[in-house]
């Protein structure tokens, strides 16, 4: 598997989101100005601050050029993980229900907290247990996820909320705990924590590597058939 | 052609800070009276801020040599040898009168500044800390200050992918009216690519790249930097306004360039902006530099010369590159969106040449604007009187050692800092092993790819100095600084490599401050002799007065080390029920300019009791070499509050209590929470306590386990449960609603 992981003038965790990558397959940057994709299996929008992201956090690097090859990507069925300012991207795209709003604390937050693992059936869930519980980091100023009441009911019947923040842990006050969903069709997810910086127990934790070694589970599936 | 000539004079001069002397100076050095673009430019260079003329001489008595010292003071960071070709740049800087006009802007350009430096010389930004000043947070102000400047740091930081690890905020009413704002940055490099700002080539290019120019920061360093702040608030134009995004921009842009080896030599533009940065790289090159500011990409429409010269427009470089280059260089800086600019060429004029178009508006021997400021000796005198009022009483006389406890960790200096640090990301990069409140210094793995189980190499760092302790003694509290800071890192297994200082005082021209800058530079150099951890660089804020008065002296030292395996570093927390607990180390325990007699309102003693650096060191080494081996399950200096505070810490992070025999006391609040340098609160299998009491003084007082912390001594016994000591620690978080 090679994930290509998109890097944006104002990207910070794109090396951090590489490394993490590399310790289950082949991985990439892939330029913001550059529409080519390089024939990866997976992409990752990083975290960071695209574009300085002066305007609304993401609003500015869904009109990349290498977007809109993200996107097309996507519509094919191809694996996009979005991670922070990535999923913040990703929900400016359309490609993601929902919006990502100032926390409620209305300060950057940084804290390792715990996350339940709601939905296994995802590509990048695979090889997670149902109720798992992971340790992993946020840190964000704009996190809070909202969407229309009609939409979380429609995410819920969909089985699209892909991680909720355990209880007690909501750092940013985001709606019925959701820390990260996905696309109907499943191959799409955008999550406010970091799991390129939960790959590791030195650096405090390795929990966030399952959702790497489910993507490259799910390609090397995806390549057996 | 001849230089064009507007006459300002003396008066001008004055109001730019120059004396009558150093006027006439200029004058004999030029041959004739410098027109207005001269002396913008005179007066900058001519600063305390930019060339030290009160402090160059007794910072030349600091050590600045060591086997492991790449770069040396003088360069825009200093660099130790880590192995393995690599190279760790750090320096720790001033941002102290911006910050107290506009806190956020002011903090947020400290970050950007120092980090600046790092990236200037080719090593890649991995760490930033800050140290920070402010009155009592009883006052309206001072919250103000903290909750903006937090919010700064983090704004820059946070935004430029540099994580934030560690810090570190005291509240004392003498900062009230002049607060405190040092940041720190580490970076890493290879050795061989590391570049110096000397200008070399005549002939070659000169180019500007970054933000464009505006008028933001004129005259920072010189009327800002370098005189007391007046109650007045016309000084806010002065200070810039940062753009982290346009910095993370320069950032990959200068490496980029240095990785592809397209430069000569590069600079940052700080205080002083294109003047000093100019004239730095061609002084250290020994060569002249031409300057065409009608070259310069200006933000702003007519722009005088001298605007252009001297503003503090944030997120510029300059570098020097070959003319056969200079395509290759222009389209690197295309790429990351920073305009690059040819404004200028290396000369063998040894002038300094400023240009308008073809219009010559600024004639200057480098050597006179870089070189000839006079330097002053300082006339130092010890003062008969205080110079500090007592500190507010806040604890009740008749309070317990229970009572004092609880005080003491609710106290805005002990208090956990939560609140504040988790405002920043200490997390990218992937490098922290040691996060803060984990440990009392940064861990950071050197290389975040390596995926096996090799040991980890790793850096430490930590970044500390308390003021008062420095009001009561200058040259002992200056030497307890950096005696804490070797500490900190012995907790974690490392060994000192360097040292940088920020050295903020008040007026050095009053003789009670220039006794205390004296003398604290003497104790850091005896300190950092004894510990041979070298000065590699550092900075110099001076004029640190408000209107009530001068701040603490307050000597900022941070300090880097290495640890051979991060898998090993020493955490702060009780990690296993059941461990011993011990209190090891060379430790004095005494209370007069601790906090518990701050608490109590009590007057700064006039003197601190002497160590036995000697001796320290070698207890610093036994804990060090005992956490390296594994042999401990915590190890935690003991600081501000005493041996039971730092107890009471480690408590709180690990989730263990304790229970402590003190046996007979003579005086229990001496005992409990006198403070002192050298000493450590230890826990771990009894044998390795037993083993380490060889190599060090140590005594075994208790042991881990339980929710509560328990105390017997001199027959009284207290216990505080986890619960209640997480409360009084948590007494900051309503600082931050």
């Amino acid at each position: 598997m090679t994930v290509g992981v998109v890097r944006f003038p104002g990207s910070c965790d794109e090396t951090d989101a590489v490394l993490a990558a590399a310790r289950v397959g082949d991985a990439r940057l892939l330029w913001h100005a550059d529409p080519d994709l390089h024939g990866v299996d997976a992409v990752v929008i990083p975290g960071g601050f695209s574009y300085g992201d002066y305007l609304r956090v993401g609003a500015i690097a869904r009109f990349a050029p290498v977007m809109e090859s993200v996107a097309r990507f996507a519509g094919g069925g191809g694996l996009v993980l979005g991670i922070c300012n990535g999923f913040q991207v990703l929900c400016e795209a359309g490609l993601l229900p929902g919006a990502l709003l100032p926390n409620a604390g209305l300060r950057f937050v940084c804290r390792q907290v715990d996350v339940e693992v709601v939905n296994t059936g995802t590509p990048f869930t695979g090889a997670c247990a149902r109720g798992d519980v992971l340790s992993i980091p946020v840190k964000h100023t704009t996190g809070r996820f909202h969407a229309p009441d009609g939409v979380l009911e429609r995410l819920e019947a969909h089985d699209q909320i892909v991680l909720r923040y355990a209880p007690g842990c909501n750092p940013n006050g985001s709606e019925r705990d959701i820390a990260g969903v996905m696309n109907e069709a499943g191959n799409v997810v955008g999550l406010m924590p970091h799991p390129e910086h939960a790959v590791d127990a030195l650096t405090g934790s390795a929990d966030g590597l399952a959702l790497f070694e489910s993507m490259r589970d799910h390609v090397a599936r995806a390549v057996a058939a | 052609m001849t230089v064009t000539a507007d006459q300002p004079g003396v008066d001008e001069a004055r109001a730019l800070g120059l004396t009558d002397a150093e006027y006439g100076l200029i004058v004999e050095k030029l041959g004739r009276a410098p027109n207005q673009v001269e002396l913008a430019m005179f007066s900058l260079l001519w600063s305390e801020h930019c060339s030290y003329k009160h402090s160059r001489k007794l910072l030349g008595t600091l050590p600045t040599e060591g086997p492991r010292v790449v770069m040396g003071p003088g360069e825009n960071a200093g660099a130790v040898d880590v192995g393995d070709g690599l190279a760790v740049a750090f320096k720790v800087e001033s941002h102290n009168h911006p910050s107290a006009v506009e806190p956020f802007q002011g903090a947020a350009t400290g970050v950007g500044g120092i980090l600046r430096d790092i990236f200037a010389i080719g090593a890649r930004p991995i760490a930033v800390l800050d140290s920070l000043r402010f009155g009592e947070p009883n006052s309206p102000r001072s919250r103000y200050l903290l909750d903006r400047a937090v919010a700064g740091i983090g704004h820059y930081g946070n935004s430029i992918g540099v994580p934030t690890v560690g810090g570190e905020v005291y509240f004392e009413a003498p900062y009230e009216t002049n607060c405190l704002v040092n940041a720190m940055a580490l970076g890493i490099g290879e050795q061989s690519k590391l570049v110096r700002s000397a200008a070399a080539g005549i002939g070659n290019v000169v180019v500007l790249f970054g933000a464009s120019t505006g008028r933001d920061g004129i005259g920072g360093a010189s009327v800002l930097a370098s005189a007391e702040l007046g109650a007045d608030e016309d000084k806010r134009p002065t200070v810039q306004v940062g753009d982290p995004f346009e910095e993370k921009k320069l950032l990959e842009c200068s490496l980029e360039l240095l990785d592809r080896g397209l430069l000569v030599s590069l600079q940052d533009l700080g205080a002083a902006g294109l003047t000093s940065s100019a004239a730095e790289m061609a002084s250290g090159g020994g060569v002249g530099m031409d300057i065409d500011v009608a070259l310069v990409p200006l933000r702003e429409a007519a722009m005088e010369p001298f605007e252009i010269m001297v503003s503090e427009s944030q997120e510029r470089m300059l570098c020097v590159c070959e003319p056969d280059r200079l395509a290759d260089v222009i389209a690197v800086t295309d790429t990351w969106e920073v305009h690059g600019t040819a404004i200028g060429t290396v000369t063998d004029s040894g002038h300094m040449r400023i240009y308008r178009g073809d219009e010559l508006v600024g004639d200057m021997p480098v050597a006179a604007l870089v070189d000839d400021c006079p330097l002053y000796d300082l006339e130092p005198a010890a003062p008969s009187e205080p110079l500090y009022d007592p500190p507010v009483a806040t604890l009740a006389p008749g309070a317990g050692l229970r009572g004092s406890l609880l005080a003491l960790l609710c106290a805005p200096n002990i208090a956990s800092r939560r609140p504040l640090f988790e405002q920043y990301d200490c997390l990218v990069q992937s490098r922290t092993a040691r996060r803060p409140e984990q440990a009392d210094a940064a861990v950071l793995v050197l290389d975040p790819s390596q995926d096996s189980d090799a040991p980890r190499r790793a850096i430490a760092v930590t970044i500390d100095g308390s003021g008062r302790r420095v009001a009561a003694d200058p040259y002992r509290g200056a030497i307890e600084a950096v005696l804490e800071c070797a500490s900190n890192l012995a907790c974690v297994g490392a060994e000192p490599l360097g040292t940088t200082n920020c050295l903020n005082f008040g007026n050095p021209e009053k003789p009670h401050i220039a006794w205390q800058l004296t003398e604290a530079v003497r104790g850091i150099g005896d300190a950092c002799r004894a510990l041979e951890a070298p000065i590699v660089g550092g900075n110099v804020s001076l004029y640190n007065e408000g209107t009530t008065g001068p701040i603490y002296p307050t000597p900022v030292i941070g300090m880097v080390g290495e640890l051979p395996d991060a898998a090993r570093a020493g955490g702060l927390g009780f990690a296993r029920a059941g461990a011993a607990v011990a209190i090891a180390g060379e430790f004095a325990p005494w209370l007069p300019g601790g906090e518990l007699a701050k608490l109590r309102g009590e007057v700064l003693p006039d003197g601190l009791p002497g160590v036995d650096l000697g001796q320290i060191r070698a207890a610093q080494g036994a804990i060090r070499a005992a956490v390296r081996a594994g042999e401990l399950s915590s190890a935690h200096d003991i600081a501000e509050g005493g041996f039971l505070v730092a107890v009471a810490e480690s408590c709180l992070a690990g989730g263990l209590g304790a229970t402590l025999d003190l046996g007979p006391s003579d005086d229990p609040a001496k005992h409990l929470f006198g403070e002192g340098p050298g000493g450590f609160v230890v826990s771990g299998p009894r044998a390795a306590l037993e083993a380490l009491a060889q190599r060090t003084p140590l005594d075994i007082f208790g042991t881990v386990g339980g929710d509560a912390l328990e105390v017997t001594i001199a027959g009284e016994r207290f216990a505080a449960t986890l619960d209640e000591l997480r409360t009084a620690h948590g007494a900051l978080g309503p600082l931050f609603p």
